[in-house]
């Protein structure tokens, strides 16, 4: 990996002359909660201002770019009792700015799902490929426990990531095209003291995670207490709504769906993201659901992100960006119903 | 002074993959996934009140000639504007010219294709899954045991060993359903019965005025099959609570649990291992299935 230090106002005329030419998605401030802190989406910009890197999170993760929640899979135009299938793909680039480590870790996992596993997606890899992307360090969240999950450090993924040193940035290099765009502006060599200031605040973020979870054993945990009182506890709870996929940076599930114009000559075939959560999600034709109640889909979502993705893909699902807890209408966290998991197993 | 960048577009009908001839047996290939061959229903044949067999031929040379499955794998079935669905083909892989497909009218695009007719043109993706280790199975006794809708994933493989019947030793077909009025594919019993070394036998629950044959549950059935166990397989199909008690029962008789297949029964939305309404635990029924062996199902939980 190659490093170099960028000053800030430097930064500022690399975005500006990305923002000439393409679709630039960065952290943007679009209201205020009610404790008066704003709140923040990966939303397009159309100048350097309206970005907002001091940003803490965004309530939805940047999956709606790779993923979206709607996307055409391909149309069906009728000619009388004959028709012909013809599908898109997307061609645009763009790039998004201020992606943390862990968000950059969760499109490592999506690349193992739909890039380099069986039946590669090419609707994901133009997305993905059509995407530069610049990564940003922060210091965590009291509630983010990416420390536990080994995805507050990245180390690929992206094309250029930035660490601030207040007035400037230590910038990664990760792709030819990051190199070249670093040419256009001035940038300078990587000094001893800029790399003391780097690990420095490397330090700052591992020291500040107050959240863990204990993730040793946890796939083992999970078959132990299979029928746990655990799962009706938080079960009970759970409003089947759905909200936790819909932010999760790494849920990739689906439904299909075909609709018809109103003038019957055409037909599109949707695919829109879902959540192991809403009621039929596993209820086959003829009626029978084989996860009908709601503790056992609770059970299932967290099963896949612990212990079945891990044995497909060798990692755990989740990279404990802890939005999932935060939007929860019934205050379901993941912290604590796997805290609870290990209290019940002792 | 600013100056403006703007980044290659990526293209990706430009990768060579995705311009080969559309394989989905070549699961690494980068394809266009959601492409199905076109195909005309060549003919439709009423099974049941429920159940209809549709005839499926796919309409370009290239594509029909290059398609090929195995016992056991299923293809997606698009009725553009309906929707799609995961079938089971139930013809004999030495049928290269059409497929065949058993279709329980039961919902949206269900119900659509069997108002369909000969010459209406549907999609079909595939196929996608695992088979019956048929290959495997050569030179040992099968027993194949269907209950209900399970006759029509076990026709493939029924088919196989009839056609290759020097390769096998004793066959053994146990069917059950709930009345004789819901029997699939009664037109085919006597030809099988027939073969020189297959025992076929019916059970119903309910027996209507005309029924001669046994009454009871499969199970009942393999009281009266004798097998050695050491040298038997069998492929069991049905609905999961049938599983269970046939499984349980084949183990007691002494077959090992890893030569017992089952073929599972999920919600799918790809066939591709992506969409997850199939997964169990770790398992994607599409492509980890949908026949697992017994061993492997009695590990997955929440499998049966």
């Amino acid at each position: 990996m190659l490093f170099k230090i960028l000053p800030k106002e430097e930064f500022r005329a690399l975005v500006e002359m990305i923002l000439e030419a393409n679709e630039v998605i960065a952290p943007k401030a679009i209201a205020t909660n009610a404790r008066g802190e704003r709140i923040h989406q990966f939303l397009p910009i159309r100048s350097f201002e309206e970005m907002d890197l001091e940003y803490k999170s965004t309530e939805y993760s940047a999956k709606t770019y790779f993923l979206p929640y709607r996307e055409n899979l391909c149309t069906f135009e009728f000619e009388g009792e004959d028709w012909q299938q013809s599908i898109q793909y997307y061609i645009q680039p763009r790039a998004i700015i201020g992606l943390r480590a862990h968000d950059i870790n969760a499109l490592l996992k999506l690349d193992k799902v739909f890039i380099r596993d069986r039946f590669p997606s090419p609707y994901y890899i133009s997305r993905r490929k059509n995407t530069f992307i610049v990564g940003l360090d922060h210091i965590p969240e009291e509630d983010e426990f990416s420390r536990s999950m080994g995805t507050h450090i990245v180390t690929h993924g992206f094309d250029l990531f930035l660490t601030d040193l207040s007035d400037r940035y230590f910038v990664a290099i990760n792709s030819d095209r990051a190199f070249s765009l670093l040419q256009k502006v001035k940038t300078r060599d990587v000094a001893d003291a800029d790399t003391h200031a780097y690990l420095e605040v490397r330090r700052r973020i591992r020291d500040g995670f107050k959240t863990h979870i204990e993730v040793h054993s946890l796939p083992n945990v999970l078959d132990l207490e299979f029928t746990s009182k655990v799962w009706t506890k938080w079960g009970e709870k759970c409003l089947n709504c759905g909200s936790c996929a819909a932010v999760c940076p790494t849920c990739y599930c689906y439904g299909v769906t075909e609709e018809v114009t109103m003038d019957f000559k055409k037909a599109t075939k949707v695919k829109q993201l879902y959540s192991c959560n809403l009621v039929d999600f596993a209820r086959v034709a003829g009626g029978h659901d084989f996860r009908s109640d709601k503790e056992a889909r609770l059970k299932y979502r967290y099963y896949h992100q612990y212990r079945g993705f891990l044995e497909d893909y060798g990692e755990p699902k989740c990279v404990g960006c802890n939005r999932c807890g935060r939007v929860c209408l019934a205050g379901i966290k993941p912290a604590a119903v796997i805290k609870d998991l290990y209290e019940e197993s002792v | 002074m600013t100056q403006s960048l703007s980044f290659r577009p990526y293209d990706v009908r430009q990768e060579h993959e995705m311009n080969e001839p559309l394989d989905f047996n070549r699961w690494a290939q980068l394809k266009p996934v959601a492409k199905v061959f076109k195909a005309m229903i060549t003919n439709v044949i009423r099974l049941t009140e429920m159940e209809k067999l549709f005839h499926l031929r796919i309409i370009d040379d290239t594509e029909r000639e290059r398609f090929s499955f195995l016992p056991g794998q299923f293809v997606m079935i698009e009725v553009p504007g309906y929707g799609e669905v995961p079938i089971t083909v139930c013809s004999s892989t030495s049928n290269k010219g059409f497929i065949e497909v058993c279709v329980r009218k039961v919902g949206t695009v269900t119900s659509v294709l069997h108002r369909a007719g000969r010459g209406a043109k549907v999609g079909i993706r595939g196929p996608f899954g695992t088979h019956f280790p048929l290959e495997r199975m050569k030179g040992h006794s099968i027993l194949l045991i269907a209950g209900g809708l399970g006759l029509a994933p076990l026709r493939a493989p029924i088919f196989y060993v009839t056609e290759n019947r020097s390769e096998f030793k004793d066959v053994h077909i146990l069917y059950g359903t709930k009345s004789p009025d819901q029997e699939l594919f009664d037109y085919q019993y006597e030809s099988w019965r027939r073969i020189d070394g297959v025992d076929i036998r019916i059970i119903v629950e309910k027996p209507d005025e005309r029924w001669k044959g046994p009454v009871g549950l499969i199970t009942e059935l393999l009281d009266d099959v004798t097998v050695d166990p050491n040298e038997t397989y069998a492929i069991v199909c049905g609905p999961p609570v049938m599983f269970k008690f046939v499984c349980q029962r084949l183990n007691q008789m002494g077959i090992p649990m890893d030569r017992m297949f089952v073929s599972l029964e999920r919600r799918m939305h790809c066939g591709m291992g992506k969409c997850c309404r199939c997964n169990v635990g770790s398992t994607y029924t599409c492509t980890d299935g949908p026949v697992f062996d017994y061993w492997t199902v009695m590990n997955l939980k929440e499998a049966i």
